[in-house]
């Protein structure tokens, strides 16, 4: 170097991914999976839309939130509404849940070496009629769980879920029952407080809140329709129901 | 053998340690950075600097509300982006400094002297503190306005921004400053200018804080916009009584005996 120090070799390489931030969560209800995601789309310091859709409708009953480098879920999300039309055509149904998880799972590993960087959550309602959540890693481990957060806040949300929705380090005093599934009112406002309080602490969440809420068949839409801003996404008229419903957080 | 006493400037005996370990694959644990939009702005009486209110830990918020624009002496400030424990100890230093120099010399101190001062030692410690300041006041000679870097070179300009979000807030400069400004429209624009790297730049965020100083009085207004207050949670989170479980309870009182003795036109203790 020219004050006499050196440097250590280089060499320059295109690097395909990149972190475009961004928090997603979903939790399982007796009868209803909530799956919700921010809408802001950042790299670095820069925000790069404040509106970037993260969750997704596959179906009637299966909603895919994805996180991490947007390129590689969205264009993952086309891959997976491409196999399940095929599949619609292939045997004149709906995928069921578990069969979309696992394709997911293949999808995703079929890329182990040049992997899709994304964080997969799949929510929705079973073929029991029982809510669902997958969470997937980015080459395809999955489990079925009752919560789980991703993306740049993970680390905010996932023990304060772990808290509200497992009960985790609370005593449970012996009068008090917990119930196993939490009602749907009590879940919406876990879901609208972890990402107020994410926007709060991590600059990389904010902007608009987008929540979807899958309804398995036969339970009624009640409570749901008061609440303000609900738009419902269903196609077809005697099925599970997909809602969705839209909030702002802080933008700065 | 190493001596005990180390004189002057940073200790770097760490260092090798340092970057095998870096090599190695461990990250240099994060300093706290103020992320940050400054600003300043001369206008017709006097200079109006700013500042948003956010410090960060990596992408962590770690203070929504700290004080960026700090103290040096009545009418001179100082606002300071990079790391945080810099900004405050080189500011805190340099307005001691000062003191003792105006105490010293007579006379009220210059925004010159703060900034020679500032840029002095910045320099003596070839970057290593990472102060980026945004150095503004009036003394006998008027209203004067510097940037400072963190290597010690300085500028002396009529409008200048600093940290992460100078960007946002020069554009909003570029397109609005001009000559001989009221007090309002100077305000006006620096808040603009502080309101479109909160809003732009993720490293700044929450309040807007400005500071009109003029010849004869140097006004601070803290919070002076406030557009990202926290929306009221939709539940409370409050745990009942014996959510945390305990062992052993072992209640103890401190007094032993007490006599209360009222006294005649006693005096209230002094509490001040």
């Amino acid at each position: 170097m020219p004050d006499g120090s050196f440097a250590h070799p280089q060499q320059r390489q295109f690097n395909p991914y990149t972190e475009n931030g961004g928090t997603i969560l979903a939790i399982a209800g007796a009868d209803f999976s909530v799956i919700a995601g921010d809408t802001r789309q950042s790299e670095g310091y820069s925000i790069q839309t404040r509106y970037a859709p993260k969750v997704f409708k596959l179906t009637d009953r299966a909603v895919l939130a994805v996180n991490g480098f947007a390129a590689d879920g969205n264009m993952f999300v086309k891959k997976v509404k491409q196999r399940l039309e095929w599949y619609r055509h292939a045997h004149a149904k709906d995928m069921p849940l578990c069969a979309i998880a696992r394709l997911i799972q293949t999808m995703l590993y079929a890329q182990r070496f040049f992997p899709y960087y994304v964080y997969n959550i799949l929510g929705g309602i079973e073929e029991d009629g029982s809510g669902a959540v997958y969470s997937f890693d980015p080459v395809g481990s999955y489990e079925r769980e009752a919560c789980r957060a991703a993306g740049a806040a993970q680390s905010l949300v996932q023990p304060f879920l772990d808290n509200q929705i497992y009960f985790k380090n609370q005593q449970q005093t012996p009068g008090q029952s917990r119930p196993l599934h939490l009602p749907l009112p009590d879940v919406l406002s876990i879901v609208i407080d972890s990402f107020t309080s994410a926007t709060e602490r991590h600059i990389e969440v904010g902007d608009g809140l987008e929540i979807y809420v899958v309804l398995a068949k036969g339970r009624g839409a009640h409570g749901l329709e008061s609440f303000r801003g609900i738009q419902e996404l269903t196609t077809t008229s005697d099925g599970d129901r997909v809602f969705v419903i839209r909030r702002e957080l802080k933008k700065d | 053998m190493n001596s005990v006493y180390n004189g002057t400037g940073f200790d770097f005996t760490n260092s090798i340690r340092n970057t095998f370990l870096q090599d190695r694959g461990l990250p240099l644990p994060k300093a706290t950075s103020t992320g940050t939009t400054i600003v300043g702005c001369l206008f017709k009486d006097g200079i109006v600097l700013g500042a948003d209110t956010r410090a960060t830990e990596g992408p962590i918020v770690a203070d929504k509300n700290c004080e960026k624009i700090h103290y040096i002496s009545e009418s001179i400030r100082c606002c300071g982006a990079g790391t945080a424990a810099d900004t405050e100890f080189t500011t805190a230093l340099i307005a001691s400094n000062i003191e003792m120099h105006a105490l010293s010399t007579g006379r009220k101190p210059r925004v010159v002297t703060a900034m020679t001062m500032l840029k002095q030692m910045l320099f003596r410690y070839q970057g290593q503190v990472g102060a980026a300041l945004v150095l503004g006041g009036v003394d006998a000679t008027g209203p004067q306005l510097f940037t400072i870097h963190p290597h010690g070179s300085t500028d002396k300009l009529p409008y200048v921004t600093m940290g992460s979000g100078s960007l946002a807030a020069m554009a909003v400069f570029e397109s609005g400053w001009k000559p001989g400004m009221t007090r309002e429209e100077a305000l006006q624009l620096v808040t603009a200018a502080i309101s479109a790297g909160i809003f732009n730049d993720l490293g700044s965020g929450s309040n807007v804080d400005a500071c009109v100083i003029t010849a004869d009085h140097t006004e601070m207004l803290r919070n002076f916009v406030r557009p990202n207050e926290r929306v009221q949670k939709e539940r409370s989170y409050k745990f009942a009584r014996g959510t945390t479980a305990w062992k052993k309870e072992d209640i103890r009182s401190l007094i032993v005996s007490e006599d209360v003795v009222t006294r005649e036109g006693g005096e209230e203790m002094d509490t001040s």
